[in-house]
């Protein structure tokens, strides 16, 4: 199992060259000058080279390139020209907030879609499964932004019961604080999954083995709870992974809205700001997380599945 | 006094193509101790019937619509609550089915889905239904079952995951087991330890056996009474001697003449011309009648006919020809 994880972790090299040489060159062509935006208008030609030659931008692409690898091997991914700060240190601050939306989202989904799924799969092809089905499609096909401006109005100013975004200290305020972001992001994947567990569960329950504990003579929650319900569940566990991975570096726009700093927001105003050094340094990490979250899902999916062998 | 007596079961499966009546009108009687056979080519009706019994229809939207199924000392199964149904599973009635490589719930340890079925019916504790469990997967003669316990079900073999789902039937000592095809998708010298395994049973606890199968050589080995189903309808019935030595439907005999090797003789084998007949609209009249040589106009015609004893027969010889002279098969 280690060594399965290492071997893994090992794997990454290659992909991180590729994405470190792709993130890098790809940078080479957004238009925009990073001194410009940093110095503003106002600055005279040579403040401007003076800060070229400060961060490099002056070197050769492969002198740059270069640099850029150093950064990243000894962990620090570069230095934020807008921050001054190492985008490893910009993203820990940031990251808490991220994986926070991203747990709390996951459960939040989890505990919508699995009665719906369960009573879909249940009542197939009857009213109550189709009344499902459309609720999660109206779900799936309203815009994050607008369901987090209609959440803020009806939770938030109407009732009172959240804030209307920000951060705070400790657990049990920022959990309290980024409910609403999360719920905003649980509610797409809640539809993601409703839809992958119901088809699952309806292929389970076609399966012998649910007719053998039929046989046996077990009650329907019996059979439904522990035999039809895990191994439907762990088709899931993929769907979970790839949602996962998204919600990391994919929730801007909620991110934006409830002024929560995670690391979506972060690279949107590093883009913004051609804040080279932060968006090279966010693209490399993001792929490392991709890859970590691929390994943590099939992990998973080897506990839940005695078949399935890490490999 | 039968143990299970089946009166003109009708069972219906809604498909896309419209409703199929697979059980049509079927009777027969299981007799405490006994094995009873039920043979016929793939879609006759036998596992429709056999599930009929329990209700067991897996993913098929398929109903029962007639007659009756009268477990001695339990009543009729076709008009109980599900509910009810349920404690009758596996307590008194347990099914053995044909796939032992799909029977077994893949993400569960082998031990717990034995002892699953004895703490459903009876209230033992998780460390006595496990020693119950360890006990019966003795009883079936898999080699060291201690480790087999923990094991999943892709860790054992086909021939030994057939003996974990025989365990699990064997359970709960229940008077009669349903064996669907338990030994069609096992190789031949493990399809012979699991006959003999289900004799032995019968033998030492008296437990009656349903035996669905294709393979007459199988039936004649181990069974005592039998029954041959052609689409949907038993068309002959009796002991085993009966009707395999003097089979008096065309299509037993024709059954019988497309078997190799039957009785040492050397000759041709014989095929029965054309397929079965569709069940969602059969033909009227004798099922087998358009394949039968020697169907005559009268055949064609009416309902399907009912089993009937024939003069100088045994008494619970019962065929479903209308033919009074059945002519063996022209050479």
């Amino acid at each position: 199992m280690i060594q399965v994880i290492f071997k893994r972790l090992l794997m990454l090299v290659p992909v991180l060259i590729g994405i470190t040489l792709i993130g890098f060159l790809l940078l080479q062509v957004m238009p925009g000058d990073a001194a410009e935006r940093a110095m503003g208008t106002r600055a005279s030609a040579e403040e401007l080279a003076d800060m070229r030659r400060l961060w490099g931008l002056d070197l050769p692409i492969w002198q740059q390139y270069l640099l850029f690898l150093r950064d990243c091997l000894t962990g620090s991914f570069g230095v934020s020209i807008f921050h001054k700060k190492a985008v490893i240190a910009l993203v820990g601050e940031r990251l808490p907030f991220t994986l926070a939306i991203v747990a709390l989202s996951t459960l939040i989904a989890l505990v919508i879609a699995l009665p719906f799924a369960s009573l879909a799969a249940m009542r197939r092809d009857r009213p109550a499964d189709h009344v499902i089905r459309q609720a999660f499609v109206v779900l799936i096909a309203m815009p994050p932004f607008w369901l987090s401006y209609v959440l803020i109005l009806w939770l938030s100013l109407t009732l009172g019961w959240f804030p209307t975004g920000g951060v705070g200290q400790g657990l049990a305020e920022n959990l309290h604080r980024l409910f609403l972001p999360s719920l905003v992001v649980g509610l797409s994947t809640a539809a993601l999954i409703q839809q992958t567990l119901r088809a699952a569960l309806i292929d389970t329950m076609k399966a012998d083995y649910v007719d053998t504990a039929r046989a046996k003579g077990l009650r329907r929650h019996e059979i439904f709870l522990r035999h039809i319900l895990p191994n439907s569940l762990i088709s899931t566990i993929s769907i979970i992974g790839v949602r996962v991975s998204w919600i990391i570096g994919g929730t801007v726009v909620v991110e934006k809205i409830f002024s929560v700093p995670g690391l979506g927001s972060l690279l949107i105003d590093a883009i913004v700001s051609r804040d080279l050094p932060v968006i090279r340094g966010l693209t490399v990490f993001f792929a490392i997380m991709v890859v970590i979250v691929n390994l943590i899902t099939d992990i998973l999916y080897a506990l839940a599945d005695p078949r399935v062998r890490l490999e | 006094m039968s143990l299970l007596s089946i009166r003109n079961l009708q069972t219906e499966f809604r498909g896309p193509a419209g409703i199929a009546r697979a059980v049509d009108g079927v009777s027969f009687d299981v007799n405490p101790g006994e094995i009873f056979g039920i043979v016929g080519e793939s879609g006759c009706g036998k596992s429709a019937t056999c599930r009929s019994i329990l209700r067991l229809f897996a993913g098929a939207t398929a109903r029962i619509v007639g007659g009756e199924v009268i477990l001695d000392g339990s009543g009729d199964l076709a008009a109980m609550r599900e509910a009810d149904l349920a404690r009758v599973r596996g307590r008194d009635v347990a099914f053995i089915f044909q796939d032992p490589l799909t029977a077994l719930n893949p993400t569960m340890r082998i031990g717990k889905q034995v002892a699953e079925i004895i703490r459903r019916h009876r209230q033992v504790s998780r460390s006595a239904a496990r020693a119950a469990a360890l006990e019966l997967l003795r009883d079936v003669h898999i080699p060291s079952p201690e480790r087999r316990l923990d094991a999943y079900p892709h860790e054992l073999s086909g021939g030994l995951r057939q003996r974990v789902v025989i365990a699990m039937a064997l359970a709960l000592a229940p008077r009669l087991i349903i064996a669907d095809e338990p030994t069609t998708a096992l190789d031949v010298t493990v399809q012979d330890q699991i006959l003999r395994l289900l004799k032995e049973r019968r033998d030492r606890n008296g437990t009656s056996i349903i035996f669905i199968t294709h393979d007459l050589g199988v039936v004649s080995q181990v069974c005592d009474r039998m029954a041959v189903m052609y689409a949907g309808r038993v068309v002959e019935t009796g002991t085993v001697r009966d009707v395999l030595d003097r089979p008096s439907h065309p299509y037993t005999r024709a059954l019988l003449d497309a078997l190799p090797g039957q009785g040492g003789r050397d000759r041709d084998l014989v095929p029965i011309e054309g397929s079965p007949p569709g069940l969602i609209a059969p033909p009227p009249g004798c099922r087998f009648a358009p394949r039968c040589p020697f169907a005559g106009p009268a055949c064609t015609q009416g309902m399907a006919p009912p089993l009937h004893p024939r003069p100088g027969a045994t008494a619970d010889h019962l065929d479903a020809c209308i033919l009074t002279e059945v002519p063996h098969a022209p050479a």
